[in-house]
């Protein structure tokens, strides 16, 4: 057998991701079923049976004392912060990884800022941005934001810096000044490393989020899985984990497919 | 001698000096308007060097370059187009945008983008110059999905559309198969001919140079230190007008017809 033409993804290969994930899923009510056999009251290991249960009443039910729908109202709540911080550490990496990218004065004096912040680990950020911004939705956008901002800054500007010599004198022999280089060359060409690097501080960006959540919040996703960790309420656990890999990968997914249709000529596609 | 035209560009005593170490020295050149000059030599022998010194990229240490009587000044401009081996088309945009950057780039100083009836005009022109060079039937395509010859070939419509004094060549064929080549010859010699072209090719394929030409320069490293390599720099060793070929063109006779090439290197298709 040929291992390495065997590359394509259409065809029969397409569906071979599935069965890893499905054995897990066939191991995991193999061990649910003994353990419930032996205890009815099994907490650890909750069957699909117990888990429907509990989340129908996150799902469904109004809370009775805030009277939301805390399901929903934790993914909106989940939803927002990281929209916000992904937006925003966005627009900071396209602004300044230009700047430094295409201006190297800029780059000599900010760089090693830049490089200062990359190395700091964000989660000992975080009591500062509480001290700074209090326990509100500020200070977890905030974490977000410092958590992936640098890395994309010095993505993007890795890229424009290694954007060919005769790229950037071709432009100049064709009359081009340095705002136009930015606009029509630099500019550009930044945007489908944007949205790739984006999708790859997507895992961290979770991450931070749900680390901001289980420390101070009343809502969230991470908030959630952290309060009813005291009841060792896997029945909620596990489904709220399952999906938040499902908006993680959903997500995904969608900036995967816009880089597509948007940069078609970055993907190597034809019309 | 046939009577001088006018000088495009002239170099005086130029030197290319990095620290102690000396790159091209002594270097007398002046280019007259409509001649096409080879450039040919033994690696590391300053070729390149010339090339960046005309198109601005590095100011000489010692001595005067001057353009239509003019001081050149030491950054890539408009009145010298470019064409390099690799990456001297834009890969994010299409043939067409490719071609009318030039244009955009002049008239739209803060959008670099035009519209309405001067976006119309500038696009037929556009037309036009890609007709010229065989390109008239991929309007819309990316470089990454054309053949080499087919990118040579727009990078040098997209430097012509700026109707530069004189076209910089830098290798721009020798990353070519013979075949496609020798199509490239053909088609930058009528170009020269019909746009009355000043051109400067760097090349290390001796045929080419003697084929393409009506003059040829080598440049080499008369003395050696052997104690200290970087003591002397390269200049120009042999400069040999090919009188003959600027006589037949006066005669508007075929440069690449059967007439017998007054070369003692037959220049055969490519190779």
């Amino acid at each position: 057998m040929r291992w390495l033409k065997s590359e394509s993804t259409n065809g029969p290969n397409r569906w071979l991701g599935v069965i890893p994930i499905a054995l897990i899923v066939l191991v995991y009510l193999v061990m649910a079923g003994e353990r419930n056999a032996i205890n009815p009251n099994e907490k650890i290991l909750p069957l699909p049976g117990a888990m429907i249960e509990a989340m129908g009443a996150l799902v469904f039910e109004r809370d009775p004392l805030s009277g939301r729908y805390l399901f929903w109202a934790d993914t909106a709540a989940s939803l927002q912060r990281l929209g916000l911080g992904l937006a925003l550490s966005t627009g900071i990496a396209l602004v300044i990884g230009l700047l430094l990218g295409v201006l190297p004065l800029f780059r000599a004096t900010f760089g090693a800022l830049i490089t200062a912040i990359a190395v700091i680990p964000p989660i000992a950020l975080l009591p500062i941005l509480f001290i700074t911004f209090g326990l509100g939705e500020t200070a977890k956008v905030a974490l977000i934001v410092v958590g992936i901002a640098p890395f994309m800054v010095r993505d993007i500007a890795a890229h424009i810096v290694a954007l060919p010599r005769e790229q950037i004198m071709k432009a100049q022999t064709l009359g081009a000044n340095t705002w136009q280089l930015i606009l029509r060359v630099a500019l550009p060409q930044a945007m489908p490393r944007l949205i790739q690097a984006l999708r790859l501080s997507l895992g961290p960006a979770w991450v931070f989020l749900i680390s901001a959540e289980a420390i101070a919040a009343d809502i969230g996703l991470g908030y959630r899985i952290f309060l009813v960790r005291r009841y060792l309420a896997m029945d909620v656990i596990l489904p709220y984990v399952a999906w938040i890999a499902l908006l993680a990968a959903g997500i995904d997914m969608l900036l995967a497919f816009l880089s597509r249709r948007a940069f078609a000529w970055a993907h190597g596609e034809s019309h | 001698m046939s009577p001088a035209p006018d000088p495009v560009l002239s170099l005086r005593n130029v030197w290319v000096e990095y620290g102690d170490k000396v790159v091209l020295e002594r270097i007398n050149l002046v280019i007259e308007e409509g001649s096409f000059l080879s450039v040919i030599g033994p690696s590391g022998a300053g070729k390149s060097s010339l090339l960046r010194l005309i198109l601005g990229q590095t100011a000489p240490t010692r001595g005067a370059i001057t353009l239509d009587e003019v001081p050149l000044k030491p950054r890539c401009g408009p009145d010298r187009g470019v064409v390099f081996q690799r990456y001297s088309v834009f890969s994010h945009l299409t043939v067409l945008q490719n071609t009318m950057f030039g244009l955009e780039c002049a008239e739209a100083p803060f959008t670099a983008r035009l519209f309405g009836s001067r976006r119309r005009a500038a696009r037929a022109k556009a037309v036009e110059m890609l007709e010229a060079v065989g390109l008239e039937d991929s309007l819309h395509l990316y470089p990454a999905q054309m053949s080499g010859g087919m990118q040579q070939r727009l990078a040098i419509a997209q430097a012509l559309i700026k109707r530069p004094r004189i076209l910089l060549l830098d290798e721009p064929f020798g990353a070519l198969d013979p075949g496609i080549r020798a199509d490239m010859h053909t088609l930058i010699t009528r170009l020269w001919r019909e746009y009355g072209l000043t051109i400067l090719m760097v090349t290390h394929d001796i045929q080419e140079a003697f084929a393409l030409g009506t003059r040829v320069l080598t440049l080499d490293k008369p003395r050696i230190d052997p104690h200290s390599p970087q003591r002397f720099g390269a200049t120009i060793v042999y400069d040999i007008p090919l009188t003959r070929k600027i006589r037949e063109e006066a005669a508007n006779e075929p440069l690449d017809g059967s007439t017998g090439e007054p070369i003692p290197i037959e220049p055969s298709a490519g190779v």
